[in-house]
């Protein structure tokens, strides 16, 4: 009985020490970067080694097919780790661990800098990169790039437009949508006053687009170089141009004349759908998001069209972007000339590129799909037989100049979004927030090292 | 616990120098074995508490900047974090949320136990299940569902509105997420504490409540002035598990954040902080510094409560 009870004890100790030594056995034999063994896709070709891909495009799973048929040498293996944001926090945790990142990741081309500067992406100029130089314009290839340096193979850019409502503008009486910001306001009004929906949208969940917005009229957030000098930076989110921007957004807050709700949740689509909000200020790849969330297949069909981004200055229009993604090569890949013939090559075919573009997933930056008529006169079923390719979205990227981004761009974007809340539940106005943003940036960057001027 | 591990080794002592050496074995035997029992949870947890608390100790004594490498800095971090107005309006909050929470639950749970304790139809087994039930849904699957209750276009508290063609209050704007939250928490937690109230109810030897009847107390005097004081221990036992749980709040305010229109901040909560910034700003040294520095807070205030509502013969006597 007694020594039964002790083997029992001696059992439970070591069974329990061996399970213990094989989860620990388990973590050291895999490589650096994450193993292929969760795929979400189908592998076609067994043997081929293999490079995983980490990306949230719509239609992801058929541009991995598309490359993985046409490749007999190599596969992708792709999981999607989250959106913007959600994969962004993941891929940090895999930089700071030096542990687990995929060999190619999909980042906006605003974050490049942010994983340059921890060493987390290869230089893909020597493998392949300088190659496709040609096939893109000279601003698509700078917002990828850093000096010499090219941090990843851009993919889709987001020229910024006004998507509005026909139905609420005629219900209220707006002829012709908005050309500068003074006609945008004064509409707000005149629907507000009418007892209408919301005119636009200030969610704090997409800073990205407000940060356009202010460089449209001038503001000139950072300037850093990383090619240059790594450790210097110059801060300045509170000149006037962004002070203006931010005091604009502000005022049509703290009106109610727009609503105050995050984009990309349930409420806002339902919200789109019900023509809860006249217009919607974002970039050439939204209707795509939009219409896979469940927008334009109902009542709401037809409903809507595009028009170009108001100006300040109708007589000097500055247009800008909203995302726009690139493929990267993470610096944990076990394989980087074949990562890098991933990145350059997915996303490039134009089978892929043509059900991008056709359902308004991408803004292709390919030269080649840019010039095909097929592309230019496409009449898009979801602006209701608009040519807006060749109206709207393409003058838009031919006169995008490119963005300077920091270093610290998620922790910026975090801040600004606690900024706009505030300015949404009316506890601050717009050039306090932009102060107020000024000074923590300023300590933020100082405290990470940064030589800092303003 | 501690108290039965001490009063049975002093019981034990006095025999054990009686012993022939036989017996002597024998004992270290069964020492051995006692040593092998606890083996399990002492290797569970050296390997995943203390071993990852003293790491990241150590990680909180380094800062790292983007353009500077990692260097020691001693206690630098507490330094920052104590004077972080992030840090310091979240540990504000929190300790709100305790003030406002804790009697609510508190209440909430005594009042179902004794409601439950008293009535012995079948009702009463149906209800303790329905009241016991959100506690056993898991906190994540709660809040999403909490979520869509919440929700200013699908929630049935807007279609309630609906009929009368209003807006419903959205109870996780700026204004609302306060008391929203503290509903949310409230039904989560509150079948627990019932059950544990309960319990103790359940305990209580009937012929203390005959004694009480024969001197004339009614319902009232029975349930206040008999059961309540006699189930002191588990209130202070929930007060306890609560003070800690709500100090370390995380999971609600985590999981409502994508809807709540940025009313629940990257600081809103200590550990909300220490999680945004580690996973999303990448300052491990410094997550670890302020979650240290929440550990610090949460062993104050339990320190202090318990001092408050120590007994004679407890550890603080």
């Amino acid at each position: 009985m007694k020594k039964s009870r002790l083997a029992l004890a001696v059992v439970a100790a070591g069974s329990l020490i061996a399970s213990l030594a094989a989860c620990s056995s388990g973590g050291s034999g895999t490589s650096q970067a994450e193993h292929a063994t969760n795929c979400t896709n189908k592998l076609m070709v067994k043997s081929a080694p293999t490079v995983t891909v980490w990306a949230w495009y719509p239609n992801m799973a058929n541009v991995v097919d598309n490359f993985n048929a046409a490749h007999k040498d190599v596969q992708i293996c792709w999981r999607n780790a989250g959106q913007g944001v959600a994969e962004y926090d993941k891929f940090q945790t895999t930089v700071s661990a030096n542990k687990g990142a995929p060999d190619v990741v999909m980042l906006e081309s605003d974050h490049l800098t942010t994983f340059e500067i921890q060493k987390a992406l290869v230089d893909i100029a020597p493998l392949g990169g300088n190659k496709i130089k040609s096939q893109f314009s000279a601003g698509a290839i700078k917002d990828v790039s850093s000096g010499n340096a090219i941090y990843a193979a851009p993919v889709d850019g987001g020229p910024m437009a006004l998507i509005y409502r026909t139905d609420v503008f005629k219900k209220y009486g707006i002829k012709t949508p908005p050309t500068t910001w003074a006609e945008y306001a004064a509409d707000a009004k005149k629907v507000h006053d009418a007892g209408g929906p919301a005119f636009g949208d200030l969610g704090s969940n997409v800073p990205a687009p407000l940060v356009a917005l202010q460089i449209q009229k001038g503001a000139v957030p950072f300037v850093y170089d990383f090619a240059k000098d790594p450790k210097k930076i110059t801060i300045k989110v509170n000149d006037q141009a962004s002070k203006d921007v931010l005091d604009y957004w502000a005022k049509l807050s703290q009106a109610g004349q727009i609503g105050k709700q995050d984009q990309f949740t349930t409420d806002y689509v339902s919200g789109v759908v019900n023509g809860k909000y006249a217009t919607y200020l974002s970039a050439a790849w939204a209707p795509g998001y939009l219409t896979g969330a469940g927008v334009g297949k109902g009542a709401d069909k037809g409903k809507f069209a595009v028009a170009p981004l108001p100006q300040w200055d109708a007589s000097n229009p500055v247009q800008v972007n909203w995302g726009g993604s690139a493929f990267a090569v993470t610096s944990q890949a076990t394989d980087k000339k074949l990562a890098a013939e991933v990145a350059l090559g997915m996303y490039a075919d134009s089978k892929s590129l043509t059900e991008g573009w056709q359902k308004q997933i991408i803004f292709p930056l390919n030269k080649s799909v840019l010039s095909s008529s097929e592309f230019v006169n496409a009449k898009v079923d979801f602006f209701n037989g608009q040519t807006a390719n060749k109206d709207i979205y393409i003058p838009a990227a031919n006169a995008y100049q490119g963005t300077p981004y920091s270093p610290f761009e998620t922790y910026y974007y975090a801040q600004l979004t606690a900024q706009i809340a505030a300015i949404n539940s009316g506890k601050i106005s717009g050039p306090a927030a932009a102060d107020a943003l000024q000074q923590n940036l300023v300590s933020y960057a100082k405290k990470q090292g940064f030589t800092v001027s303003d | 616990m501690t108290e039965v591990l001490s009063a049975s080794r002093a019981v034990a002592r006095p025999g054990a120098r009686r012993r022939t050496p036989g017996q002597r074995k024998e004992v270290r035997r069964q020492a051995l074995i006692g040593w092998l029992f606890i083996t399990p949870f002492a290797l569970v947890f050296l390997l995943f508490l203390v071993a990852p608390l003293a790491y990241a100790f150590y990680l909180s004594l380094f800062t790292k900047g983007l353009a500077t490498g990692t260097e020691f800095a001693w206690f630098s971090n507490y330094l920052q974090a104590f004077t972080d107005p992030a840090f310091l309006g979240g540990v504000g909050f929190v300790l709100r949320f305790v003030l406002v929470l804790i009697p609510i639950q508190m209440l909430v749970s005594l009042a179902a136990a004794l409601v439950l304790d008293a009535i012995t139809n079948r009702f009463a087994r149906f209800a303790r299940l329905m009241i016991f039930l959100p506690y056993a849904v898991p906190a994540v699957i709660g809040a999403l569902m909490w979520g869509f209750l919440y929700s200013p276009s699908f929630g049935p508290l807007q279609q309630l509105f609906d009929v009368f063609g209003a807006q419903a209050p959205f109870l996780l704007s700026p204004d609302n997420v306060f008391s929203g939250l503290v509903n949310v928490v409230t039904w989560q937690w509150a079948g627990y504490y019932m059950i544990i109230i309960y319990a103790a109810l359940q305990g209580i030897d009937s012929s203390v409540y005959e004694a009480a009847r024969i001197d004339g107390a009614n319902a009232w005097q029975l349930a206040f002035r008999v059961k309540v004081p006699l189930v002191a221990n588990s209130l202070v036992l929930i007060l306890v598990f609560a003070l800690i749980g709500t100090l370390q709040f995380f999971t609600e305010p985590a999981i409502l954040r994508p809807i709540a229109n940025g009313s629940i901040s990257a600081s809103f909560t200590p550990n909300i902080y220490a999680y945004t910034v580690a996973f999303s700003y990448a300052q491990f040294n410094y997550a670890s510094a302020i979650s240290f520095a929440l550990g610090f807070i949460v062993f104050i205030c339990v320190f202090v409560f318990l001092f408050a509502t120590r007994k004679r013969g407890s550890i603080f006597a």
